[in-house]
């Protein structure tokens, strides 16, 4: 019978791949593969499609193995380990409690890769909050949308068509289209209606900040001596600082990940110029993420041990000191001696690293030089059922399961490597 | 596998036992009546007198969901002092004011706590609450839905809707979200604050739809009554913390026309403009209201001195106390034309008059409200103080020695604004079993919680009977969980997971099609998506559903 499966269609599947958490998506899967057939996008197109026909075999050294086999050479890899690191994480619930659990038992540190990108977002949270919004109230109440530092669409490629493009928003006074402005980076090219050019005020993405912070001075009444700011003139700052005085709901977008190494301060003008606006209107930002699982590791942290990424457990419990504790410093400063590196939702590989490597990846991934144990893993949304959070933070999506998997999720391979931890070496 | 509780000094309301020397026997997770002499007991524990009582119940304490992680992310100062290190049973954690889920149910269950009920669940945000609740071990869990402000059922009651398609819309929130009561905060006002509106009065229209708080307080606790949802509306009153406030309190108690109504840490809501700061206590005006009104119940939301840290769905109220924010940092959310939420953290201190003076005014309540049934213990932690204070709280409810003293070392001016000096009141260990645990059970209608009889789920506290209160509080000396013993003399011995219970009262359901195009007209999730499944809440075999009965009650 599954020789012969017929063609199954699902209807409002949730796309785990973009943050924008799009669960509109038609996709038909048969033994020929998975395949979205409406409501994609670039990104779903090609990773639901990816995810067709892939099985294959653990890995020890690069050469298949029994899957008990690997679990073994892993949990003697982690045995040994005196500071290991989880880091990737590109998961979904499930697999960052399972992550989590291993990471305790191990005295582990753990990052995602996106760690720079978080940071960025959960430094101006913890050291000043801000006022914020979910795509629900973007696309019903927006009347001026500002999105900072470049086009939102090549990483959340249904952002206009959602949020934007609105028909019929809730409220008739919001307008069919909200005045898009973009600041610091160029408008992209396809957008239906091209702004005008009083809306369109490049500058260098890492003036961003300079930028914001003198429209916060104009917005307050506050004199701006300087006749330019990062090359935008004085007038066209005080031009739309009115026209942000004057909307109901104006909504300042940014991806953490598209800013520079400082995006912080671009980030922290941002949230002090929106709390400025709410002293006489409503205003709102709306921080862009959620690819690979980011936002998702970091929620199930912060309430499985009231810290966002990173995380060590060296002494038995949670700290968190995200400049000592980034993967990406660990690994550059030799301060691990094990990795386990966990990327199901992308096959990307784990950075370069001279210590044993265990890696949790998509089938595909190319590796630079074979990990010292290989676990391919099913897609979660594709394979198995699960949940993964949307960009705004608020919303928890369910995944669901489109096709008979044969892959263990990685949920199912950290337990097994957990199980077998303290057995001995193989 | 049986066991005694031998000569246990039983405190259990429900039945009426106010200190009587009794035993128990437990079989496969619930009490069973004495098998009789020939039965083989094959665990015995002499109490020697020790006080029993049911497992207590937190029915408002927030627990779980966004705004609790939000506070994590911004407050990870919160914990630095608080590690809790992983053992051989136990995962680590962290504690404080918005400690992890697993310290929150391992330090719930050290206080002798066996269920707590998270109370304001944005529905967009359901199914984060219960991956989180499914997260915190050892006690039963639950949550309170959130409307009110949506803009659905604002636009229901604009369009003057018929009360069945409000009913409906009422029990379908409650199937999707897996809740077991409905939660109302600053009705309309997060809404109003969205169209920028920055105070909403009971009977101001609200921007766009033009429909008054008291009507929505109408709308659903007729609603809740029609359907026969035990929980009565969970009520979080218009102008917290505005003096004066005691006015739009009184009157949401009109709202009700009649009906059972909740009102949720009414301390924040007793305030009025007398004195030279014009800030004074209205709680003698508000416990006369609820002594007057049977179909009125509250819960007290205590402040405790300290450091913590208030979220609240009530973005208008949260958005106006910004500049008490302790640190100075502080955030508001817009949620998904449903609700919101805002994290502003406090330090209470006593020598601040209006702190002083809130503390007082909280203990005036507790000893003001006469019916032990309509009043319940809660700092709605972490706002008014974290959860571990609730020892503290106790012994102030039951030793006036101790609340004299306490009270001396508050700001000398709110001393003498507050007749809590005054009141010789002091709560028996009968009352205080009411307050939590056969009052939150009952007012839940949790049927086979809270009490002692047979048939209930084995859901018990031991405690000694120490004279001084807190201690004999902070540290019982066993806690069964559904039988199994989990507690003892402070120390986790076995680690249990709790069920989540929700309420699912009978629907038209052709109120789903209007849901399905409406989400899909106007909100970023589909209706298939919304709704939560059973398997999500049981999946990974730790969580169990337990569908409480709905029935028709008079008011």
């Amino acid at each position: 019978m599954s020789e012969a499966r017929p063609s199954q269609r699902h209807v409002n599947v949730v796309c785990p791949f973009c943050g924008l958490g799009c669960d509109d998506l038609e996709i038909a899967s048969d033994a020929r593969g998975v395949r979205v057939e409406a409501n994609g996008c670039p990104i779903s197109v090609s990773a639901f499609a990816r995810a067709a026909a892939e099985t294959a075999a653990p890995t020890i050294g690069g050469a298949p193995a029994a899957f008990a086999d690997a679990v073994a050479r892993a949990a003697d890899i982690l045995d040994r380990a005196r500071a290991p690191l989880l880091a990737g994480l590109g998961t979904d619930v499930a697999g960052m409690r399972a992550a989590l659990a291993l990471a305790e038992r191990l005295g582990a540190a753990l990052d995602h890769m996106n760690g720079a990108a978080l940071q960025r977002n959960a430094k101006v949270l913890r050291e000043t909050g801000w006022v914020t919004t979910t795509l629900s109230e973007v696309r019903n109440r927006a009347d001026v949308v500002v999105l900072l530092g470049g086009d939102v669409a090549a990483r959340f490629p249904r952002f206009y068509e959602r949020l934007i493009e609105r028909r019929d928003p809730l409220f008739p006074d919001t307008p069919a289209t909200p005045e898009l402005v973009f600041l610091g980076g160029a408008a992209p090219r396809d957008l239906p209606a091209s702004p005008s050019a009083a809306h369109v005020l490049p500058c260098a993405t890492d003036a961003l900040g300079e930028v914001l912070n003198a429209l916060r001075a104009l917005v307050g009444n506050r004199a701006l001596q300087a006749s330019a700011v990062a090359g935008i003139e004085r007038e066209a700052l005080r031009a739309l600082a009115e026209r942000l005085t004057g909307a109901r709901y104006a909504v300042f977008v940014w991806a953490a990940g598209l800013l520079d190494a400082h995006g912080d301060l671009a980030i922290d003008a941002a949230a002090q110029l929106v709390k400025e606006l709410n002293r006489t209107t409503r205003a709102a930002g709306l921080p862009l993420a959620g690819r690979n699982g980011d936002l998702t590791a970091n929620q199930v942290a912060l309430w499985q041990t009231g810290y966002p990424l990173p995380l060590r457990f060296a002494r038995g419990f949670p700290e968190h000191d995200p400049y000592r504790d980034s993967a990406e410093r660990l690994l550059a400063r030799g301060a691990a001696d094990a990795l386990v590196w966990i990327s199901a939702f992308e096959p990307l590989p784990p950075p370069a690293a001279d210590i044993p490597t265990v890696a949790l990846v998509r089938p595909g991934t190319q590796f630079a030089a074979p990990p010292a144990v290989g676990f391919p893993v099913a897609t979660p949304g594709v394979d198995h059922a699960g949940h993964v959070f949307r960009c705004d933070n608020v919303v928890a999506l369910p995944l669901r399961r489109l096709r008979a998997a044969e892959l263990p999720s990685v949920a199912e391979v950290l337990d097994a490597i957990a199980a077998r931890l303290g057995a001995g070496s193989c | 596998m049986l066991i005694r509780l031998a000569r246990g000094t039983v405190y259990d309301p429900a039945r009426g036992l106010d200190g009587v020397r009794r035993d128990i026997y437990v079989r496969d997770g619930r009490i069973v009546a004495d098998p009789g002499p020939g039965a083989t007991i094959d665990r015995d524990i002499d109490l020697d007198g020790a006080v029993v009582m049911a497992g207590a119940i937190d029915l408002h304490t927030h627990i779980a969901g966004g705004k609790l992680n939000l506070a994590r992310a911004m407050l990870p100062e919160d914990h630095r002092h608080d590690p809790l290190a992983r053992t051989g049973r136990t995962r680590s954690g962290t504690g404080h004011a918005v400690p992890s889920t697993f310290a929150t149910g391992y330090r719930y269950a050290q206080m002798g706590y066996t269920a707590c009920f998270e109370p304001a669940i944005v529905p967009a945000n359901a199914r984060h609450a219960h991956l989180e609740m499914g997260d915190t071990p050892m006690v039963d869990k639950g949550g309170y839905a959130l409307l009110g402000s949506d803009d659905f059922l604002l636009g229901l009651l604009a369009e003057g809707a018929e009360q069945p398609v409000i009913n409906d819309y009422v029990a379908w929130t409650l199937a999707a979200t897996q809740c077991i009561g409905i939660k109302v905060v600053n009705p309309g006002g997060i809404s109003a604050f969205k169209f920028n509106a920055r105070r909403l009065d009971l009977d101001e229209a609200s921007p766009h739809y033009g429909v008054t708080p008291r009507r929505v307080i109408a709308a659903l606790t007729r609603a809740l009554e029609e359907l026969g949802v035990p929980h009565p509306l969970h009520v979080h009153t218009s102008n917290l913390g505005v003096p004066g406030n005691i006015a739009s309190t009184l009157a949401t108690m009109d709202a009700a026309e009649g009906r059972r109504i909740h009102l949720t840490h009414a301390q924040f809501h007793s305030y009025g403009t007398e004195g030279e700061r014009g800030f004074s206590s209205a709680a003698a005006r508000l416990a006369e209201a609820v002594n007057a009104h049977p179909n009125v119940s509250i819960d007290v939301g205590q402040i405790m001195f300290g450091q913590t840290v208030t979220a609240s769905a009530d973005t208008m109220r949260q958005y106006a106390n910004r500049r008490h924010a302790h640190p100075k940092k502080w955030l508001c959310m817009d949620i998904e034309c449903e609700a919101g939420c805002g994290v502003v953290p406090f330090r209470y201190r006593d020598r601040n008059f209006v702190n002083a003076l809130q503390w007082a005014i909280g203990l005036e309540l507790f000893l003001l409200v006469k019916d032990p049934w309509r009043v319940f213990l809660t700092t709605d932690h972490p706002n008014g103080a974290p959860f571990h204070t609730y020892p503290q709280l106790i012994r102030l409810l039951m030793d006036r020695g101790y609340r004299r003293r306490a009270l001396e070392a508050i700001h000398p001016d709110a001393q003498k604004a507050s007749v809590v000096g005054a009141l010789e009141r002091e709560y028996s260990l009968y009352e205080i079993a009411i307050l939590t645990r056969a009052g939150p059970a009952r007012i839940l209608g949790l049927t086979d919680r809270g009490h002692l009889g047979e048939g209930a789920r084995a859901d018990i506290t031991v405690y000694d009977d120490h004279p001084d209160r807190e201690r004999m509080f902070r540290t019982p000396r066993y806690v069964f969980k559904d039988g199994r013993l989990v507690v003892e003399n402070g120390e986790i011995v076995d680690v249990a997971w709790g069920a989540t219970h929700v309420v699912r009262p009978e629907y038209d359901r052709s109120i789903e099609r209007r849901l399905a195009a409406y989400f899909e007209r106007y909100r970023t999730v589909r209706l298939p998506n919304f709704a939560i499944a059973d398997d999500e809440i049981a999946a990974d075999g730790r969580g169990r559903l337990i569908v409480e009965p709905c029935g028709r009650r008079s008011a």
